[in-house]
């Protein structure tokens, strides 16, 4: 019976400090979300059957985007200062021939409300017919950044994916292009270059039953845009291989629909659809996870957990906390010699109260010591949800676990502790996990500063506010659970 | 029951709506362009199998097996792939569906009853490292969605091999069995993947083994890939494979 509380307990801990994971807000309600594209400060995705998403900042998405044309799980790119937008039409279906097309279509903007927006009318690239080994629809778009070639792969797992050139000025087919076989066991297949590799992104699994659906994201690399793509295990995704991008986690199953946005180097996104968010009666929404970089694989990070944390230097490993007294506990040594068959008692952390009317009453300095586990050095970390946020995160204030004093920006572009959460710009928090698996810490705003900085190490004791070096371990930070 | 019949429908509702997700795959031989592929169009097995002609091959450079003696399809219909839990699939494999099921050794042409359907035996070798079966099913004009495909083969092993593995990778859930014993289960709505599941370890015997599994598909593709593993992970090579 004693054993049940103290796991009651526990597991009530263990919730209390990483809290849940949080997904899109407004109504991010899409199947097959199309790569996010940014038009005019809003960001943008299309879905199957028509439409999509806007969403003013990231973080929370509505609908009104407009593409014509319905069909199935489009994809976007942006060319020069125009958007090509491509999508399967099909007839096709578990009961029916799988006669598919390709479309894709161009359009100076994504803004519904602009008087430049006019899809172009659509243009063919690619077909498939009655029981050939291939669906021709769920296109995903590459515009090669080494030589400026664009391909599109697209397929289902009725026979093949397949992989087409098209040309970057016109949208359309290069003449004589063959399409190529590239991967089986995939649908709604995306490509993407990075360092001196080609990846193909698929989807795999059960599509389309909810909290059942098994979707996940897999991944294979190739030296060449038109394969072979093979996974970890050196199997060819022509055989089925493909290695884990993302999975079900949390209250969320079944990713599917891979996209890629660079925030800038080190900061990357993946966008995909959840085919069922429990905590959104079950409805396939749009996803958006920091995109990681592991030994040349790309894996899906974790949004950002509320909690209580650490907040560790990747530069040194010491912690960041409050420039208080250090208030030491009482010395409970062992002496050496001291016989042994003393019974062991716990001896209990150093608690907020111990310490804190040891505190000044107002702003307090922030620096960087060795992690000691004290209140000092425990920072609680939760979303403002009036705030508003960015591609894939609300707004965080950061406060000393117990009160509300938080961590904020100063206009000598310095960081503090104030007395009280106000909910000021500068001590709003944006967190986004980097590329490394490591995280980026930024104020919302600098006051009197339109710089963007960051938390950094400029010792490895003090901190300050400079611009994101992702080649400086300064520029990163860890969150421990301790 | 009840809802999950709904929600099976519901989903499959879904996919015709939007042309969305069918199963599984296959492989032509190397990587072929789409103006060969439109040949798929004609109703014929030619395009990926050969009728058995000589007395006995070796398997792939990759160790596949690619003769089979395979069963033209059972009728099984099912709406959907997601059925097929581990129960289900005990159930239905445990089914008896023609004399001899666990032990007949075929030969091409002869065929057998299923209740009102008179099904023959085809003794073929694959010219892709996995055997489709909806390609079997469809070039014959047989049913090809909701079935149950049985397959047999005949592995010559040498000498026996102790500690070997049977890799298998189907669309969509299978059982396997070598020497009458069952060497695998794979279960759920599941793609062709090579080396999906792998046997615990088996020993091959000198001279004659007989590999039967059964392959069961509602809508979409249907394949399957087999081969041996030793015990460094790497296929087993040194076999021939015969359909007597």
């Amino acid at each position: 019976m004693e054993k049940i509380k103290i796991l009651g307990a526990t597991a009530l801990l263990t919730t209390v400090l990483t809290g849940t994971a949080i997904a899109q807000v407004g109504k991010p309600f899409i199947h097959d979300p199309s790569t996010i594209m940014e038009c005019d400060g809003k960001y943008y995705t299309f879905g199957t059957g028509g439409g999509g998403l806007i969403s003013e900042d990231g973080w929370t998405w509505n609908g009104g985007a407009e593409r014509p044309g319905r069909g199935a799980a489009p994809d976007a790119i942006k060319i020069g200062d125009r958007y090509l937008v491509v999508y399967g039409s099909t007839g096709g279906g578990l009961g029916g021939g799988h006669d598919g097309i390709i479309n894709t279509m161009w359009n100076k903007t994504l803004d519904p409300k602009s008087p430049d927006f006019k899809f172009s009318d659509p243009i063919v690239v690619a077909s498939s017919e009655n029981m050939e080994d291939c669906d021709a629809i769920d296109p995903g778009l590459l515009l090669d950044p080494t030589d400026g070639r664009l391909w599109c792969s697209y397929g289902t797992y009725f026979g093949f994916i397949r992989i087409v050139e098209l040309d970057p000025k016109t949208g359309k087919r290069v003449e004589g292009n063959k399409a190529i076989d590239i991967a089986i066991d995939c649908e709604a297949t995306d490509l993407m270059y990075q360092d001196g590799w080609y990846y193909l992104l698929g989807t795999h699994g059960t599509c389309c039953d909810g909290a059942n659906s098994t979707y996940n994201i897999v991944v294979g690399r190739s030296k060449k845009v038109t394969g072979p793509y093979i996974d970890n295990m050196g199997r060819d995704m022509i055989k089925g291989g493909g290695k884990m991008v993302i999975a079900a986690g949390g209250r969320v199953t079944g990713p599917g629909h891979f996209g890629r946005f660079v925030v800038e180097n080190g900061v990357e996104k993946m966008s995909c659809h959840f085919e069922a968010d429990l905590d959104q009666g079950g409805r396939s929404v749009l996803g958006i996870r920091p995109l990681l970089w592991k030994n040349g694989w790309p894996v899906a990070g974790d949004n950002f957990k509320e909690g209580t944390y650490e907040i560790e230097s990747e530069r040194r490993g010491y912690a960041l906390e409050l420039i208080v007294d250090f208030v030491r506990m009482p010395n409970l040594r062992h002496r050496f010699g001291q016989a042994d068959d003393e019974p062991i008692k716990p001896v209990p952390s150093q608690e907020l109260a111990d310490v804190i009317d040891t505190w000044p009453k107002g702003d307090i300095g922030v620096r960087i010591g060795d992690y000691m586990f004290r209140p000092h050095q425990k920072w609680t970390i939760t979303a403002v949800p009036e705030a508003g946020g960015y591609l894939g995160g609300p707004y965080f204030k950061i406060v000393i676990a117990g009160t509300e004093r938080a961590l904020a920006a100063t206009a000598d572009a310095e960081v503090i502790a104030v007395p009280q959460f106000t909910g000021a710009p500068e001590q709003l928090w944006r967190i986004d996990q980097l590329t490394d698996g490591t995280y980026r810490i930024m104020p919302k705003v600098v006051p009197n500063s339109k710089e963007k900085l960051v938390l950094v190490s400029s010792g490895d004791s003090t901190p300050t506010l400079a611009k994101f070096d992702m080649s400086s371990d300064n520029s990163k930070w860890n969150f421990k659970a301790h | 029951m009840k809802i999950n019949q709904k929600s099976l429908f519901l989903a499959a509702g879904f996919v015709v709506l939007f042309g969305l997700g069918l199963q599984a795959q296959p492989d032509a031989p190397g990587r072929q362009m789409d103006y060969e592929t439109k040949g798929d169009t004609t109703r014929s097995i030619a395009a990926y199998f050969t009728p058995v002609s000589s007395k006995k091959v070796t398997p792939d450079s990759e160790g596949f097996i690619r003769r089979w003696l395979l069963l033209e399809p059972i009728s099984k219909p099912n709406r959907g792939n997601t059925v097929f839990t581990d129960s289900y699939l005990r159930q239905a494999f445990d089914t008896l569906y023609f004399a001899n099921q666990f032990t007949i050794l075929p030969k091409d042409g002869e065929k057998v009853k299923v209740g009102e359907q008179e099904l023959a035996w085809h003794a073929l070798d694959s010219k892709n490292f996995n055997t489709k079966l909806f390609r079997f099913a469809y070039g014959l004009r047989k049913p090809h969605y909701g079935v149950i495909f049985w397959a047999v083969t005949v592995v010559n092993c040498p000498q026996e091999m102790k500690n070997v593995r049977m890799a298998v990778g189907s669309n969509s859930a299978s059982m396997w069995w070598m020497n009458g014993k069952e060497a695998l289960l794979l279960s759920g709505d599941r793609r062709m993947v090579m080396d999906d599941c792998v046997s615990n370890r088996l020993t091959l015997n000198k001279g004659k083994n007989i590999i039967r599994g059964a392959i069961i598909n509602g809508p979409g593709m249907s394949d399957f890939c087999v081969r041996f593993l030793d015990e460094t992970g790497a296929p087993i090579k040194d076999l021939t494979i015969t359909c007597e």
